[in-house]
């Protein structure tokens, strides 16, 4: 193998797994040493920098970070990575005096963002700062978008989406809520300088089966339903609900059914209870409250009487092939079975819709109505309009809408400066040896073998008495100080010094985890299987040297490595070093620094 | 030094021995030594021998003087029994406790001074009598503790690191071994696992005293230019003269080399000591071959290592004196405490 390029910023940012898979890339391993220290305000403003929404986030992220972390290769869980997010969010004090102000001479150029969600929201924290004049529009009455209509009271507080949107909304936006924007063409014949569309995913899916129609009155739609309970033209429901669908909407149906006066609430899922697309801890959350998740049922037809639902059929099915030789959902040919219920909830999905949107304007589609859109600068086919968040590529989540946000922001300045979008900035990377002493390092590493932290919640009662009441409790000092200490440091490097190396393999022996070897150069594939422990994790990189006075060269795993700096402590001529390398996206202008 | 504990985790593909143990149940404490340390190497290669003779750690006891690499046994085999004894005792101590309790494996740990200088008598007749032990030093040349004057191993004409030529000559440990009746003597590097690791194997499985010569350099004090102990240097002069493989069992071997290339040594516990040739027709079961050969190397400036000598025939201390089977902890009050009439019957007959 060639020997690895250390310079380039993406090596090391793959090694901190967390921040890898975290599409905002936020620098996990930062801002968990923060609140470690007690400075929760700093390392509330790293995350804020990278994600917006610190607090929104510590408390309803898909968390892409945790299934990628490190801990969870060599421990049983992953750090609790959200929830020391939260912490930080809920222990910042007051922050409104380090947030960027919008400058009070514009640069005189006007951009409309169509939502108040996520994805807007971020385009309007990242411009005005820098001159821009925003605008919002919404049709609802209050900024959030599906944060503040879907997600329910009892998994996020009213006051923290208030207050989060409120530094956004701080920075001199317009923001024109309740105004529904009927017609792109007539946004695009007002002086705008550049749209940015982050409409979200607004339409629930439907279900077309018989007794639809019929049974109407109590079948809703999932996503509808959670908002007229968020803005309150709701309150109760049926006594005995099922749930259709096996997402997490799918589960805020199900907990909010249970707090509207649901006592036999049932979630029916089509496939297997492993395949459905809950996070783990929602489905896990749901069960808790006495909610059974029951699996391999096709949902034939609602039942009803007198006009009014009574319950639903399904077909029993399990994993078999088809005609076609796939692996497919197959009846299994029991008898259908019937669930009686007073209401039922759809939750099977989302979809995007552009009634807004003329198609006689310019604007391409694709075969699914479908804007086209640019992968990497979020632009549509009519230039100066910009798509994100769930509007550009279809639903997928929060902080996957941060990210788009931040990407259009790059592009749409970049667009109003006339320079080429596909010049994308590099992201900053500040790197910093941690050695202080012979044996000391400037950041703590010590391994910690507690395992992952338990959230406290509500007592059961409680929680189910009220839809307001937020279930979870978070971490209190204890517990957050356990679980930071969980964390194993990834953006502390190990770095070799060829040059200073004496191959007196005290780095070898002493590497808890096994990820050195000295040995023969070889291909790749050649090499992983034969090092120290077989390289067998092919997503995680080999650190290779250039060749060794002996012949061989240093081979560093970095699968499984605890960054405990026992190999630079062991090593007597400082071959290996300990530097943080501190990657931070750069955003559109000024935010990113 | 290094403060922090060696966290537990462990590579997800660590294997366990036959007994169900990792090779990381074999560590012991952290090490307190210098950092990069021939010794530190030396620990693992131990900890990785044991791992693979899955050695019950419980049958084994540690013994060693004073110096730098008689601290080492704290940093390997936890779990194992062990002696730190007085400076250059180990082997008087090591060979009261096996003819206490013959049960046990020995692991005598030493260091050049502890065994060329202070405890150089200890080791001579330790040797000589056969104790069924593996002997290791752990080989710098040079005081470390006491800052870096030269050790009794330090070859004639070699450089401290002040720049002082030694003009005293260096004890061959090996070839005094090979001398004194040692039934197994190695040599090898603490550079070199590959080597050293079959070599601590055979000597742990070997009857009879097994010797084991290892350069370790001394990072802090003897790793310099004109060093003849330096990483350079003996990298540089390292010349084996087979390489070892233990088979335990008759588990068949790969027939990769030419006839002739193998030599098969079986050993007393049924185990085969299966040597590659490096050097072209040296023996290592030949006694005067190989005390010629060592000699000839040497003035020819190569560090010969690899295994040196073996006797497959040895027979151990306990063999010569027709001791009871049985550890003396075993064996019950009748045998170990006789009756009043037993010593009336001795005194009888003296009358």
């Amino acid at each position: 193998m060639e020997p690895t390029n250390i310079e380039a910023p993406e090596y090391f940012h793959k090694v901190v797994d967390c921040q890898w898979a975290c599409p905002a890339h936020t620098p996990v391993p930062e801002y968990i040493r923060l609140i470690a220290q007690g400075r929760h305000a700093d390392a509330y403003m790293v995350n804020w920098k990278s994600n917006v929404f610190p607090g929104i986030l510590g408390r309803t992220c898909d968390r892409p970070c945790e299934p990628a972390c490190r801990r969870g290769r060599v421990d049983e869980e992953p750090v609790a990575i959200c929830r020391l997010k939260r912490v930080a969010a809920d222990n910042k004090g007051d922050v409104r005096s380090r947030m960027p102000k919008a400058p009070k001479k514009k640069i005189g150029k006007k951009i409309a963002c169509v939502g108040a969600g996520p994805a807007s929201m971020t385009v309007a924290r990242d411009l005005a700062p820098l001159g821009y004049d925003i605008t919002v529009y919404d049709g609802d009455t209050r900024a959030g978008g599906m944060i503040r209509s879907q997600i329910p009271r009892f998994r996020l507080p009213e006051s923290v989406i208030d207050e989060e949107m409120g530094f956004v909304t701080d920075l001199g936006i317009n923001m024109k809520l309740g105004q529904w924007i009927g017609s792109l063409s007539d946004l695009l014949k007002q002086d705008y300088d550049a749209i940015f569309v982050g409409t979200g995913a607004p339409r629930g899916r439907d279900l077309d089966i018989p007794g639809r129609k019929e049974a109407a009155a109590n079948i809703h739609i999932g996503i509808d339903w959670l908002s007229n309970v968020s803005f309150e033209h709701l309150d109760s429901i049926g006594k005995r609900v099922i749930v259709l669908g096996g997402g997490n909407t799918a589960m805020d149906c199900c907990r909010t059914s249970r707090r509207l006066g649901g006592d036999d609430v049932k979630v029916i899922v089509r496939s297997g209870f492993d395949e459905m697309k809950a996070s783990p801890w929602e489905k896990e959350d749901a069960q808790h409250e006495g909610i059974p998740i029951i699996n391999f049922r096709v949902p034939k037809e609602f039942t009803h009487q007198d006009g009014k639902l009574t319950g639903v059929t399904f077909e029993k099915v399990a994993w078999g092939t088809n005609e076609k030789g796939r692996r497919a959902l197959m009846p299994t040919g029991e008898p259908d079975e019937h669930y009686e219920c007073d209401d039922v909830l759809i939750a099977v999905g989302q979809e995007n819709a552009f009634p807004w949107i003329e198609r006689d304007i310019g604007m391409e589609f694709d075969e699914w109505e479908m804007p086209k859109v640019d992968e990497t600068t979020f632009q549509s086919t009519i230039p100066r309009v910009f798509f994100g968040g769930d509007a550009a590529f279809g639903p997928k989540n929060i902080i996957w809408a941060v990210a788009h946000g931040h990407d259009a922001s790059i592009s749409i300045d970049h667009f109003c400066r006339g320079v080429d979008l596909r010049l994308r900035p590099p992201p900053g990377v500040i790197v910093s040896s941690q050695k202080m002493g012979i044996h000391e390092w400037s950041y703590d590493n010590d391994i910690s073998l507690e395992d992952r932290q338990k959230v406290p919640l509500l007592p059961l009662a409680t929680a189910l008495g009220d839809v307001k009441a937020e279930v979870e409790l978070g971490f209190d000092d204890p517990r957050s100080w356990a679980e930071t200490q969980r964390c194993l440091n990834c953006d502390v490097q190990t770095v070799f010094a060829k040059s200073l190396c004496i191959e007196c393999d005290a780095c070898v022996d002493i590497c808890p985890t096994d990820c050195i070897t000295f040995t023969v150069n070889g291909e790749e594939e050649e090499l992983r299987p034969r090092l120290q422990a077989p390289a067998l994790n092919l997503t995680q990189d080999l650190y290779v040297s250039a060749t060794l006075p002996t012949g061989r060269v240093a081979v560093k795993d970095e699968d499984v490595c605890l960054h405990c700096g026992l190999c630079a402590e062991r090593c007597p001529t400082g071959a290996w070093d300990m530097q943080k390398t501190l990657i931070e996206m750069t955003h559109a202008g000024g935010c990113g620094r | 030094m290094t403060y922090i504990t060696k966290p537990d985790f462990h590579h997800p593909s660590l294997g366990k021995n036959a007994l169900g143990f990792t090779r990381r149940d074999y560590e012991g404490k952290v090490s307190t030594l210098c950092a990069g340390c021939g010794h530190d190497s030396i620990s693992a290669a131990i900890v990785q021998a044991c791992f693979e003779i899955d050695l019950e750690p419980h049958r084994l006891a540690k013994l060693s003087g004073i110096g730098c690499s008689s601290k080492t046994p704290d940093y390997f085999l936890g779990a194992s029994h062990g002696f730190n004894t007085v400076h250059g005792r180990m082997p008087s101590v090591l060979t009261g406790a096996n003819l206490a309790n013959r049960e046990l494996l020995y692991l005598g740990v030493s260091g050049d001074g502890d065994s060329a200088s202070i405890g150089l008598g200890q080791f001579a007749h330790a040797i000589r009598r056969g104790v069924n032990m593996a002997y290791i030093v752990e080989n710098n040349g040079v005081y470390g503790l006491t800052k870096g004057q030269f050790s009794a191993t330090a070859d004639k004409g070699s450089k401290s690191k002040k720049g002082v030529v030694n003009s005293e000559s260096g004890i061959d440990l090996a070839a005094l071994a090979l001398q004194l009746g040692a039934t197994f003597v190695g040599r090898s590097f603490s550079g070199d696992k590959d080597q050293l690791v079959p070599l601590i194997k055979a000597a742990l499985r070997h009857k009879g005293a097994a010797f084991i010569d290892v350069l370790s350099p001394c990072i802090a004090f003897n790793n310099h230019k004109g060093s003849t102990k330096s990483f350079d240097w003996v990298r540089e002069h390292n010349e084996a003269v087979n390489r070892l493989d233990v088979m335990v069992g008759r588990a068949p071997i790969k027939a990769s080399y030419d006839p002739g290339e193998l030599i098969e040594v079986p050993q007393h516990d049924g185990s085969v000591l299966v040597l590659r040739k490096v050097a072209a027709d040296y023996d290592p079961t030949d006694h005067v071959g190989a005390t010629n050969y060592l000699q000839q190397r040497q003035a020819a400036g190569e560090i010969v290592t690899g295994l040196l000598y073996v006797d497959p025939e040895a027979e151990d201390l306990h063999d010569a004196l027709g001791t009871v089977k049985l550890p003396l902890n075993a064996l019950p009050d009748r045998e170990l405490v006789p009756p009043s009439s037993a010593l009336a019957k001795i005194n009888a007959g003296l009358r």
